[in-house]
């Protein structure tokens, strides 16, 4: 049997868009996850990734808001300067505390708060990033039961955080931007009857 | 229950005991971050650890208090907010003899003072009041006193700008005495402003307002207490009465949207409904 997941955290910064862009763009409104992703962008910017993103047939997506029920099929971005994260009844939450690893939203907190709420009902993919956050939240992830995933060195723009997340999770499976797509659908997709 | 989750309840149920503050209704999630860093920062491993210092301790309760209560905040904090409380709310509260405003949640007083020099720079200030609320006894302290580092005042002018202002920002303040680094806002804004202790879990109505601005504190309570603050604050309000929330607060995900009709959306700005 597939293993399935109600909700795939995803963590990147430098080098995260293009892949996030091309991972995506292969998910379609079948996908029956929730996604959740943290990106670390400049904390002025405009809360646009939801529209970078959207192509016509791609699952729904939108910022996520405080208090929000975490929807299946959904693709939902952190907000820039608010940490996001997932409260126990798997509703989003979203604070100002202080950065972490310089970063808010931080991955971490992200993976961290959605080990709790999902256990082993989460994916968590760390993706190509120029520091070490999320290496302690796919270690959570893991530790309660997760999947942990992370894109392969050769295929990441900036390997830091790739690779501090290896280090923290060894037996994370490695993936490039198109065997992450694979696995996506794998998992994410309920086929026909 | 796992083990951390029953510590964190017992700790807030001991405070709640002992110290009458309530945190049991605040979300958890970020809720139990800040206790971690609080445990680092005190010198204890465990939740359990910080119950028995802060019972046995109580100044170490002051300084949990500064983990439990995020005081991130800055002057005309979203200018955009400001300036359509500036062009379309203050127009209408310009239509009664005397207005009442309660800022909640007010932090050192960043807010507050924006509000006053809003209600200053439109005619309004001499008739109006600024009830400015907050259970973090320290930052209340200094939200009297209306002493802000220079650094930080600068930082704002671009804010104040933004918003509409009609003057610099460094006309509202003047050099303290005591530090080059330390100004004081000024006199007049100062009057018209009383700080005190109220919290939206414990306490009550006191006033009749006009406009209460509740900005970036309902994000740290659950659902339950969301929905209490929000009933004080139309119970709170006359009709017609305006409630402006922090950016990425809304009355989406509550019921209290019964009382309430959109104003300006994108600002988070509601009106209480007139039945
Ligand atoms: C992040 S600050 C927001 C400051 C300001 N309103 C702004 O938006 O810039 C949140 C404030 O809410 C206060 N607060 C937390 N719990 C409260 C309660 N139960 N009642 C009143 N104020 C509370 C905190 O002490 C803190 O000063």
């Amino acid at each position: 049997m597939t293993r399935r997941f109600d909700l795939v955290v995803i963590g990147g910064s430098a080098g995260a868009i293009e892949v996030l862009g091309k991972v995506l763009a292969g998910l379609t409104d079948r996908f029956s996850p929730a996604v959740a992703i943290v990106i670390h962008l400049p904390p002025e910017g405009p809360n646009v990734l939801h529209e970078v993103f959207a192509t016509p047939g791609s699952p729904p997506m939108k910022p996520a808001e405080d208090k929000e029920p975490i929807n299946p099929g959904t693709i939902y971005f952190a907000p820039p300067d608010y940490h996001l994260l997932v409260e126990s009844g798997r509703t989003f939450a979203l604070s100002q505390d202080d950065r972490l690893h310089f970063s808010r939203p931080a991955v971490d907190v992200l993976f961290e708060s959605a080990a709790e709420a999902y256990g082993d009902r989460l994916m968590g993919v760390i993706l190509s990033g120029a520091n070490s956050d999320g290496a302690q939240g796919l270690r959570a992830v893991a530790d309660a039961g997760g999947m942990a995933v992370v894109q392969a060195l050769e295929s990441a723009e900036m390997i830091a955080m790739p690779a501090a997340a290896l280090e923290a999770v060894p037996d994370s499976i490695e993936v490039n931007v198109s065997a992450l797509a694979d696995l996506l659908r794998t998992h994410g997709v309920l086929n026909d009857r | 229950m796992a083990i951390a989750e029953l510590e964190v309840r017992l700790l807030l149920e001991a405070i709640f005991d002992r110290y009458h503050y309530d945190f049991r209704s605040y979300a958890m999630a970020s809720l139990k971050r800040r206790l971690a860093q609080a445990c680092d920062s005190l010198h204890v491993t465990t939740v359990s650890g910080l119950q028995e210092r802060v019972l046995h301790e109580p100044e170490s309760f002051s300084q949990l208090l500064q983990y439990l209560t995020v005081q991130v905040s800055d002057m005309f904090r979203d200018p955009g907010f400001f300036l359509a409380l500036r062009r379309q709310v203050l127009p209408v509260l310009a239509t009664y003899p005397s207005i009442k405003v309660w800022c909640a949640g007010c932090s050192a007083g960043e807010e507050a003072y924006s509000l006053a020099i809003l209600l200053h720079e439109e005619g309004l200030l001499d008739r109006s009041i600024i009830y400015a609320t907050d259970i973090n006894a320290q930052s209340l302290r200094m939200a009297s006193t209306g002493v802000f580092t220079l650094e930080r005042l600068r930082g704002f002018t671009e804010n104040h700008r933004r918003a509409g202002g009609k003057c610099s920002l460094s006309d509202y303040y003047h050099a303290s005495q005591d530090s080059k680094d330390l100004v004081i806002m000024d006199a007049s804004l100062r009057r018209k402003i009383t700080f005190s202790d109220h919290s939206l879990a414990t306490d009550n109505v006191f006033s009749e307002m006009h406009l209460i601005t509740c900005r970036n504190v309902l994000i740290y309570f659950d659902h339950a207490l969301q929905t209490r603050a929000l009933r004080l604050f139309s119970d709170s309000l006359v009709r017609g009465g305006f409630l402006g929330l922090g950016s990425k607060e809304s009355l989406r995900f509550t019921e209290a949207s019964e009382q309430f009709t959109d104003f300006s959306l994108p600002e988070r700005i509601y009106r209480r409904k007139a039945s």
